[in-house]
């Protein structure tokens, strides 16, 4: 008994002494034991916060819940998106129509919540477009975009889209130098022929709607992000900039010379003023200014053909550069409005602004030349102080409520959480790799909700189960409660995360809309009810005007469409019940399904080119006999003498009671 | 006794019966609430229309709403005609019998009140016993009860609580109820008055 005891003690002691093969796994990120029960949202339970992050380059913006990082929907903005049809339907492929024609894919980068008083207020959430600069509206009661704006004069549309502290604009920046207008010139004469633009997109406060109120015409540096002024600094915005040496070529060494570059300081209330005097410039432009309206459920694509132009020197006292430490990514603003927080992402350093200096530099004009005509203030005049060696490669930064500022640091991989008042760095922790941005709920405005934090990495390799080359980025999630940042979950995200914005879930979600009233379907082709449908021809189109219940389509049988008929099947889903939207699908469509919700209409093209009986169906597992609704599409031959016909259970539709 | 009778003309307007389907799918209930004069959504907008949906899969027959009877797809309920004249033949009848104020009229009306009552419950019965039976043969789902082997029968309960498949079928009185009885409470209460008066002469 007692050797079986003694060798039971070796056995143990060697296993422990063996180390296990996860444990240098487990130890990444240092998790403590009640992480789990910090992020677990119970079944059925629903998570504290909203999260809405980018999608990069899928161009589209992801909606997750916090602590959780559960997925909830991907909101398709500026790309096509297959699975709802969103850009192949007939009613949405007008969103992405560009001054170009029609563009299918985009690089969605910053979403922004719309404030009010400085605060959140979950009206819509803004998201720009990189590649083909543009921004988007998408409203928070139906999360649907409901608005894209093309911003002429500009290219790579990456300082946007944030908005103001009363969500009067929303603006966007360009990261390139173009020639404006477009014009065909030599790239090596970039220098000082090259401009840039910062718009500022009017908010109209009942609908939404977006317009370019002016066009701030900027020397052609490159402008990478900005942040508005709030509280004291309202009524001012903050552009971060790289490239104030106006290379055309290799960046990455030409554009990393200047030991400073700027933060341009815009006084948009003071261009306000200039305006209404009567300054600034009409411009011919061309730009596609599309929005959808929610009653016809259907997009309508315009082209703008002008916009205000205003040049600096147009307006003296209203735009100064700020000096700031080499190619600033972040320029944040804190809750106060009193700090202009540079993150110079070649710096060893944080540099921090005051808004109070700076009032004061521009009254004593404590300026060191100027550069195109913008007065640049002296470095000491608006400086605050500095923050030495907090890591390598800081990008973006925001705030708690209790005065701490908390930056991303790309290079070195890691969070810092620092004091802004006595820049002492307080707290560091890793993240698993290559942070660009970071969010807190509220993080930019007045009103942070400081319980999370959100690092959004471009790197994961190991993180997760590999899944050949091509393997996620991700989100982490940090709580930020106390005075150490704890992480609490990994998540991975879709496409590449660059921001995101967050708001308590308490503030929007009682306000999101379950169905779409049928009674106020306002679609030119909606049918309200089965005795409404029916098959119209008009010369080689073929008009399907058919409706869609638990679970069968109305009509389900058709023929006399023939082949080289354009066959237009404008759906309804007539239910009016939560959570029952049906899909479309046609046989060798060349388009996408349609998911219609409760409610709307949509329009799917179909051109048969082939004799033959063609089936359809529904794609979403409406109902236990999901399985069952489908239906048939006879395709006669060209010049067949076929007749239209339609019916469902062998009875024409709404001609039974007649 | 006129308070009583004027209580009665509530029924225009606050619902007698309500039944409440909770399932899985359906974790905010469904609500049918049953008027004198017709049906309403019980819990959320379109609840109505949304049983009359579920109800084809079992073979139950569509419910006599405005829409359905338009289509001709059932007949119009009698009923809604019906028990809104008897409601307003009680409460004048209960204003006049109170001016005049006698205690057999009182104890008529009384008597009225209550055999109308049961009239409708019967008569609620019996349609609840219908609309559970007479199933269309062409039902989507046909279900044999394990005990009786005969077609399952759906017919909500007339009071209290039921399992019917996925649902969970409760069926409670609803405010208009509550006028009746109070109505009735009301008429008592004149009853005993004027007895009392009398009683004093």
């Amino acid at each position: 008994m007692k050797s079986i005891f003694a060798f039971l003690t070796v056995a143990v002691f060697l296993v422990s002494c063996n180390p296990a093969p996860t444990s240098s796994k487990s130890s990444k990120g240092a998790l403590t034991g009640n992480a789990a029960e910090k992020v677990y949202v119970a079944p059925g339970q629903y998570d504290e916060f909203y999260a809405f992050i980018s999608g990069g380059f899928s161009g589209q913006l992801a909606v997750y819940g916090l602590p959780s990082g559960r997925l909830f929907r991907v909101i398709p903005v500026f790309s096509q998106d297959p699975e709802k049809g969103y850009g192949y339907n007939e009613e949405t492929k007008p969103m992405l129509n560009t001054s170009h024609g029609f563009v299918p894919w985009g690089d969605s980068h910053h979403p922004d919540i719309s404030q009010t008083n400085g605060e959140l207020d979950g009206r819509w959430v803004f998201i720009n477009e990189n590649n083909t600069p543009r921004i988007a509206r998408i409203s928070l009661e139906t999360f649907e975009t409901e608005e894209i704006i093309e911003i002429p004069n500009s290219a790579g549309n990456h300082s946007s889209s944030f908005v103001t502290e009363n969500s009067e604009y929303v603006v966007a920046g360009t990261r390139f130098g173009v020639p404006i207008p477009q014009r065909d010139m030599p790239i090596s004469e970039y220098k000082g022929n090259f401009k840039a633009s910062l718009s500022f997109i009017k908010i109209n406060q009942e609908s939404g709607n977006m317009n370019i109120a002016f066009q701030l015409r900027m020397p052609g540096f490159d402008y990478d992000l900005s942040h508005p002024g709030r509280g004291k600094s309202h009524g001012w915005f903050f552009f971060s900039m790289y490239n104030t040496e106006e290379a055309h070529s290799l960046l990455e060494v030409n554009a990393s010379q200047n030991d400073k570059d700027f933060i341009a300081a815009v006084n948009w209330k003071k261009i306000e003023e200039y305006i209404k005097a009567g300054k600034g410039h009409k411009e011919k432009v061309k730009y596609a200014h599309n929005t959808w309206n929610d009653d016809t459920h259907t997009a309508t694509s315009k082209m703008e053909n002008e916009v205000l132009v205003v040049n600096p020197q147009d307006v003296p006292g209203a735009i100064y550069f700020l000096p700031t430490p080499k190619s600033p990514h972040g320029c944040d603003v804190d809750p106060t409005g009193e700090y202009i927080i540079g993150n110079g992402k070649l710096a060893a350093a944080m540099t921090v602004h005051s808004f109070t200096k700076m009032q004061k530099a521009i009254a004593d004009k404590a300026f060191d030349g100027d550069k195109y005509g913008i007065p640049i203030i002296k470095f000491e005049a608006v400086n605050y102080g500095t923050l030495e060696q907090p890591g390598l490669g800081p990008l973006h930064t925001e705030f708690d409520t209790r005065g701490n500022a908390y930056t991303t640091f790309f290079i070195s991989s890691e969070v810092v959480k620092w004091n802004v008042k006595d820049l002492k760095v307080i707290d560091r922790h890793p993240v698993y790799y290559s942070v660009g941005h970071l969010m807190i709920p509220g993080g930019n405005s007045r009103k942070p909700f400081d319980k999370y934090l959100v690092a959004m990495n471009k790197i994961t390799k190991d993180r997760y189960l590999p899944t050949g080359p091509e393997v996620c980025q991700s989100a982490q999630l940090f709580d930020i409660s106390g005075d150490k940042m704890e992480l609490l979950l990994d998540f991975p995200t879709i496409g590449e995360p660059h921001y995101a914005a967050g708001i308590p879930a308490k503030m929007i979600m009682d306000k999101s809309q379950k169905i779409y009233k049928l009674e106020d379907n306002k679609h030119p082709d909606a049918v309200k009810t089965e005795a409404d449908t029916k098959v119209v021809r008009k010369g080689n189109e073929v008009h399907i005007y058919m409706s869609m219940i638990r679970s069968h389509f109305s009509p389900d049988n058709i023929e006399g469409v023939k082949v080289g008929d354009k066959v237009f099947f404008h759906v309804t889903n007539l239910e009016q019940d939560y959570d029952v939207p049906h899909g479309f699908a046609m046989i060798g469509a060349q388009t996408a399904e349609m998911l219609i919700m409760p409610g709307r209409t949509a329009t799917s093209v179909w051109e048969p080119k082939e004799v033959g009986v063609w089936p359809f169906y529904c794609t979403d597992f409406c109902s236990a006999l999901h399985q069952e609704m489908q239906g048939y599409v006879r395709v006669s031959a060209k010049g067949a003498k076929t007749p239209i016909k339609y019916t469902l259970d062998d009875e024409v539709p709404g001609e039974e009671e007649e | 006794m006129i308070i009583g009778s004027l209580l009665l003309l509530l029924l225009f307007v606050f619902p007698l019966w309500k039944i409440t389907l909770l399932a899985p799918q359906y974790p905010e209930p469904l609500g049918l609430n049953i008027h004198i004069t017709h049906l309403s959504d019980g819990n959320q907008f379109n609840d109505v229309n949304n049983i009359d949906l579920l109800n084809h899969y079992i073979g139950m027959a569509h419910l006599p709403t405005k829409i359905n009877v338009n289509k001709g797809v059932v007949e119009p309920f009698k009923e809604f005609v019906i028990i809104p004249i008897v409601v307003i033949i009680l409460s004048i009848l209960g204003i006049i019998f109170g001016f005049i104020g006698k205690r057999k009229l009182y104890a008529t009306w009384l008597g009225l009140l209550a055999i109308s009552g049961i009239v409708g419950m019967y008569d609620f019965y019996n349609w609840l016993y219908i609309y559970g039976h007479d199933l269309n043969p062409n039902a989507i789902l046909k279900i044999t009860d394990k005990v009786t082997g005969e077609m399952m029968a759906y017919q909500p309960p007339i009071f209290g609580f039921k399992q019917m498949l996925n649902f969970q079928v409760y069926s409670y009185p609803s405010t208009g109820v509550y006028f009746i009885v109070a109505a009735f409470l009301f008429a008592c209460l004149a009853f005993y008055l004027n007895f009392k008066k009398k009683e004093k002469i």
